[in-house]
């Protein structure tokens, strides 16, 4: 069937000579492209941050009445309470980069099969390993150092603010007296380091996840955890299951030593550099299984990229 | 050395067999046209020598095993899988500087210069721009790769004939260059027939035709009898027969062109007229080139 007259004569064309390509180079611009596209990775922090930073403006005139409040409380308390709006500053943004991350990772593999672009995507020269991890490295590095820099450009405006709206009153002093704001910014980076390795298998799990199912990537992610903690409750009245599931969502209790302290607070204050405990959170079996079943999750999804194609 | 070789090339989902051992060697330099109805295993084909999916035999592609070596393969082979592939998020400024960053072997000067020519602006989405505009994006970008393969599925899909029409003329007089190999998947076969340096039918994942377009033209006749011909026509046992305005028309293979010229007006028949002789149901034996 060949017609063999077609052979031509033996010269295969030597590829045309090309500047060889750095390795790091797909991967940047994958990671750019990645930001090009899901925009809300550093939009929903900054809002977030903006929304924090106006609703303490406009409550900013009742700065000196509730400092005053504080001042009449006993040591300790007098700290929680000046810390109290930076902290949850930092929750609402750290919360929100959470929630960006989680729908990120549930689109990123599903969304590019959805609208066909994988075709697209596959005919660059870029390998599969390089195209998962420039997604993986969204929620596990630049959703992090993001939270990290929005969270302090935020407090340190708080802080201008906050001063600003004190000094009338002469109270300015006491919240840089009080307020041990160089060891929230410390504790603020290991913080969100220790989270970032404690929870890298969920967002293993979500991206693998968007790179399997053809749709409902969000019940397929939740559904089948719930079904397995539902099952064991109803087979054996116990919670094991649910418990290593809202373990592993907060790094909080392993990277810290939580001082259920003051009193009637609802949440464990965290504002001494002594409460970070680094070794104690590099020991625990769960960071290091949670670390190898992250890089399982990616293998899998690595392989997944290369054998699925548009939906 | 071939661009594309495969022997034994097998491919099979659940239940149907998509690539039923096909062999195939493609010479660099040829514009070969992959012709066949909708689910013969012209995508699964392509899909196997772009490294889109697994395959049992043998295929390399360019030296290479495509599924094992895809990102590799790509540096040298370019496709463009339909007119809806592009992501509709990107601006046209992004798709150049995307394809500049990752592609080795991008011309992005010649992209402008392509782009210049069209009406689509540098900070346009890719979903502001029409369809057609769309296919000359993708064929901008494709066009500035100094690639070795290019394929083609489909690419005018749902475009109008003028951008048809020029998305073959651009292909030829700004790309192919006689080194370059070029693989195309269409419907609309009129429209390639000049194009094309080489012919394949593909059906039920097997080839049943594999000609080049010299031989093509040698080789089959397509007379319009005269009614008092129609035996004479009928005894050198035609491969199809059809009617146009009360008059038979029948595709000939092999047949004697001054015997044919008695009994009627005698032509190249086009690629969509075989490919109906040879695909038509009641055709049990494959005629042609099939093996």
């Amino acid at each position: 069937m060949n017609p063999e007259t077609n052979e031509l004569p033996q010269s295969p064309l030597p590829s045309t000579p090309v500047a060889p390509i750095a390795p790091a180079r797909p991967f940047y611009w994958s990671v750019r492209r990645e930001l090009w596209e899901n925009r809300s990775i550093y939009l929903a922090p900054l809002i977030s941050a903006a929304v924090v930073l106006f609703g303490f403006g406009i409550t900013a005139f009742e700065l000196p009445r509730r400092r005053l409040n504080a001042l009449a409380l006993e040591s300790a308390r007098q700290r929680a309470a000046i810390e109290m709006p930076y902290d949850a500053a930092a929750m609402v943004i750290m919360f929100t980069a959470f929630i960006v991350g989680v729908f990120y990772c549930l689109d990123a593999l599903h969304g590019e099969r959805r609208d066909r672009s994988i075709l697209f995507w596959k005919s660059l020269p870029v390998s599969d390993l390089t195209s998962v991890l420039s997604k993986a490295i969204v929620p596990l590095a630049i959703l992090p150092v993001l939270t990290i820099a929005i969270t302090l450009v935020t407090q340190f405006l708080m802080l201008l603010l906050s001063t600003l709206f004190l000094l009338p009153s002469g109270l300015a002093g006491t919240t840089w007296q009080l307020l041990p704001w160089s060891h929230l910014c410390v504790i603020l980076v290991y913080g969100i380091l220790t989270s970032v390795l404690w929870t890298a298998p969920i967002y293993g799990w979500l991206l693998l996840v968007s790179g399997w199912a053809r749709r409902a990537t969000f019940l397929w992610a939740v559904l089948p955890w719930l079904a397995i903690a539902a099952i064991e409750k109803v087979a054996f009245n116990t919670a094991y299951f649910a418990q290593m599931l809202s373990d592993r969502i907060s790094s909080f209790e392993h990277a810290f030593v939580v001082v259920k302290y003051p009193r009637g607070a609802h949440v464990p204050v965290v504002d001494r550099l002594t409460q970070m405990d680094p070794l104690k959170f590099l020991s625990s079996p769960g960071l290091w299984i949670g670390l190898v079943i992250a890089a399982v999750f990616l293998a899998g999804t690595v392989r997944l990229r290369r054998y699925r194609g548009p939906l | 050395m071939a661009c594309i070789e495969a022997r034994g090339l097998r491919k099979a989902f659940d239940t149907t067999i998509a690539l039923d051992g096909i062999d195939l060697r493609v010479e660099e330099g040829r514009i070969l046209g992959l012709i066949g109805p909708n689910g013969a295993g012209k995508s699964t084909a392509l899909n196997a020598i772009l490294g889109l999916t697994p395959f049992d035999g043998e295929l390399r592609v360019l030296g290479r095993n495509p599924w094992n070596e895809r990102d590799q393969l790509m540096r040298d082979v370019c496709f463009i899988a339909d007119v809806a592939v592009l992501p509709r998020w990107m601006r046209v400024s992004q798709a150049l500087d995307y394809v500049a960053g990752v592609h080795p072997r991008f011309d992005r000067a010649k992209a402008e210069g392509f782009l210049a020519r069209t009406e689509i602006k540098r900070t346009s989405k890719v979903r502001q721009l029409s369809k057609g505009m769309v296919a000359q994006l993708h064929l901008a970008l494709v066009m500035a790769i100094d690639a070795r393969l290019l394929v083609l599925d489909e690419p005018t899909l749902g475009l109008d004939i003028l951008f048809r029409k020029q998305f073959y003329d651009s292909l030829l007089n700004d790309y192919f260059d006689h080194t370059r190999t070029i693989i195309v998947t269409t419907h609309q076969v009129e429209e390639v027939q000049h194009v094309l340096t080489d012919l394949m039918f593909i059906n039920h994942g097997r080839i049943v035709l594999n000609c080049s377009m010299e031989e093509f033209e040698s080789r089959y006749a397509e007379v319009m009898v005269r009614p008092d011909q129609l035996a004479a026509a009928e005894a050198l046992r035609p491969m199809h027969t059809r009617q146009v305005f009360g008059r038979s028309v029948m595709l000939f293979d092999q047949a004697d062109r001054e015997q044919l010229a008695t009994l009627g007006d005698v032509r190249t028949p086009g690629i969509a007229d075989l490919f109906v002789a040879v695909m038509s149901p009641k055709e049990n034996e494959m005629p042609g080139g099939a093996k």
